[in-house]
């Protein structure tokens, strides 16, 4: 028996809906198998992982926390990965902006004004552009491959910051904790609504996917990108500059992640420490291809993909499961989202040789 | 002596980079571009340490790291070569759940003292001066790491089936009309790629640090691949280069040591840096590139009948 694949002609339109879901439904149902394998009742558990954060208020808020920059990033990673560049250091450009945003507070600590939280955030997109730049700098003129560098850079981020936080800019107040000095509260992106902890991050998130749409959809920009990312050749035919889409490609990323990663600092950990995200950069590359780098279904796949890190914690305090189901999960996810795309550009047959096991009878 | 023991630690560090990297030279001479290698090492590393204790024989942990490896990099082969997903998103998969399966698997492992692989004793040789500890008295993983080379080295340019899997790398369209099996070649040299990657991460948890620390690879699988990049996808120059990024890491955990006033991360990051540094350097000829390159790298490939 094999597997034989048959082109679609202009892909399935059914199963470009239908493959996330299915893709969904099968990390259940592996995540099920695993619990069962772990000594837990399945359903319980997947009960506690998938529905049990959803039931009350405080809970929907911390969904929101976690879903703005996984929605941020892989909003600007879709239009890299739409282009052919596959910018994977999102983590390395998160950090930066974190730091970068994090100058005037930190450094400037006694300054009140209602300017500073503006400037935050534009230091922010541009300390997350300027180290994607690094990368966009090598591919576009060095012929350098992107994936390795931009990943190299992550590392060389977090310890960057691990060093500000334990060196140059620990709190001298303290006592000796590798952190920095909280920020003032004009510094501090404010809450949403009044029911909970969610801030403005997630509103950043929202506006800019459905910006990016737009863009997608509707610009000459967006079809830029849509055509240089399928065919470079016909891309430069039709004028366009692959060499322009790099840069935009990976400065806009890079400000996208930027901007997260100084909305969670600003607006959750009011501080900078060694270690300031769950690994957001890597799996806002699952939350693009769950939701097939469109950025509508982004903002979908992005609550989904919060909703395991919340899930990770309730089995973990419920269960006494480890958290680390949570990276077991955004793994099997990503798998079965590729797997399940072939569905829409082919026709999968499963082909029993019958006439070539009789014939090698034969011979 | 001091020396001495610098080149030991060298080669310690080198080892691993090296293995995974002729492991993945192989996988990408067929045309097939696996970024998983972290994923593989990883699990290959945690699966070596577990079967260690359990058995309490680190050779036994050494076996299950290969197999863990190759079973691992199956599930890439499936899904890229039967299903045709993209390379480069599928290998980041296997990357990811890599690191979060082995994380779970290895968490009643932590802080338990691991089994290390002891360097073999060769009578005579071992005792040589200065030339004996360094190339004598190794571990069982230095030794097949250099027989890996020369085996790699001689199997891609001197065997009929290596110059059949370099045609694959370069032109899969011909390869198959020629009637070679691309899809069983490359299943096969994406499997040696793992078995190389989990081999790798056996002599991370049973040479290099014995024990288990979850993240415990930092990276090396993808220096591993910036090292074939680096290679110009030739074996002897893995070698070079694994030893370069060997010395690097060594010389900066050396320096830190010695309490030179910079700070600790700076020199933490002197692989990394090194690795952007010589990736530029190496690629900076757009057109030497595009000879070393296999020319079907990374391109999915679905047979017509």
């Amino acid at each position: 028996m094999r597997i034989e694949l048959e082109k679609r002609p202009g892909g399935s339109r059914l199963f470009s809906f239908v493959s996330p879901l299915l893709a969904l439904l099968l990390t259940v149902v592996c995540g099920g198998v695993m619990f069962a394998l772990l000594g837990k009742d399945p359903v319980s558990a997947l009960y506690s992982f998938f529905i049990e954060p959803l039931q009350e208020v405080w809970s929907l808020h911390e969904l929101a926390i976690k879903a703005g920059p996984l929605i941020l990033i892989a909003v600007g990673l879709s239009v890299c990965y739409r282009s052919n560049n596959w910018n994977i250091g999102a983590e390395g450009q998160f950090t930066m902006g974190a730091i970068a945003g994090s100058f005037l507070p930190i450094v400037f600590y006694e300054w009140h004004s209602p300017l500073i939280l503006p400037l935050m955030l534009v230091m922010g997109m541009l300390g997350g552009a300027l180290y994607a730049g690094i990368p966009a700098l090598l591919k576009a003129h060095f012929n350098t491959n992107e994936i390795l560098t931009s990943l190299m850079l992550v590392y060389i981020a977090q310890l960057f910051l691990d060093w500000l936080s334990r060196g140059m800019w620990r709190d001298p107040q303290g006592y000796n904790f590798p952190q920095s000095r909280n920020f003032v509260p004009e510094a501090i992106l404010p809450e949403v609504l009044s029911s909970g902890r969610a801030h403005w991050g997630f509103v950043f998130a929202i506006v800019a996917a459905v910006l990016v749409w737009f863009m997608m959809r509707f610009t000459l920009k967006g079809f830029q990108i849509t055509v240089l990312g399928q065919s470079e050749r016909a891309g430069r035919f039709a004028g366009f500059s692959s060499r322009g889409m790099i840069w935009f490609s990976m400065l806009f990323s890079g400000a996208l992640a930027g901007l997260a990663g100084i909305s969670e600092v600003s607006g959750s950990i009011n501080h900078l420490q060694p270690s300031i995200s769950p690994g957001y950069g890597f799996t806002a590359i699952i939350v693009a291809f769950l939701g097939r780098l469109n950025p509508l279904g982004i903002i979908a796949s992005g609550l989904v993909l919060a909703l395991t890190y919340l899930g990770g914690e309730a089995v973990q305090l419920s269960l006494e499961v480890s958290d680390k189901v949570t990276r077991v999960f955004q793994g099997l996810l990503l798998f079965f989202v590729l797997s399940c795309d072939t569905l829409i550009h082919y026709r999968i047959r499963l082909v029993f040789d019958r006439l070539k096991g009789a014939s090698d009878g034969a011979a | 002596m001091i020396l001495e023991a610098i080149i030991l630690t060298v080669i310690t560090a080198a080892t691993p980079l090296v293995v995974a990297a002729l492991g993945e030279l192989v996988t990408e001479r067929s045309g097939v571009l696996n970024l998983g290698v972290e994923g593989m090492m990883i699990m290959g590393a945690v699966g070596a340490f577990a079967v260690a204790q359990m058995t309490g024989n680190p050779y036994l942990g050494l076996l299950a790291g290969i197999a863990v490896g190759a079973l691992f990099s199956l599930l890439f082969g499936f899904l890229t070569l039967t299903l045709v997903t993209n390379q480069v998103a599928t290998g980041l998969a296997l990357t990811i759940l890599g690191l979060g399966a082995s994380g779970m698997i290895g968490e009643t492992w932590v802080g338990v003292p691991g089994i290390k692989l002891q360097a073999i004793y060769i009578p005579g040789l071992s005792d040589i001066p200065v030339i004996g500890p360094i190339l004598f008295h190794q571990d069982i993983v230095f030794y097949l790491s250099i027989a890996l080379l020369i085996g790699v080295n001689w199997f891609l340019f001197r065997s009929r089936t290596g110059l059949m899997l370099r045609a694959i790398g370069d032109n899969h369209g011909s390869a198959h009309a020629l009637g070679i099996d691309v899809l069983r070649v490359r299943y096969l040299s994406v499997m040696f790629g793992g078995a190389c990657a989990g081999l790798a991460g056996a002599q991370l948890s049973l040479v290099y640090t014995p024990q288990w620390v979850e993240d415990m690879s930092a990276g090396r699988g993808w220096i591993a691949l910036a090292l074939v990049v680096f290679s110009s996808w030739r074996p002897w120059r893995v070698l070079a280069g694994g030893y370069l990024f060997g010395a690097v890491t060594i010389g900066q955990l050396h320096t830190q040591a010695l309490g030179v006033n910079v700070p600790s991360q700076f020199l933490s990051a002197l692989p990394y840096a090194a690795t952007v540094v010589v990736l530029v350097l190496i690629s900076r000829n757009r057109r030497t590139t595009l000879i070393n390159t296999p020319a079907s790298l990374g391109k999915p490939f679905v047979p017509d009948r």
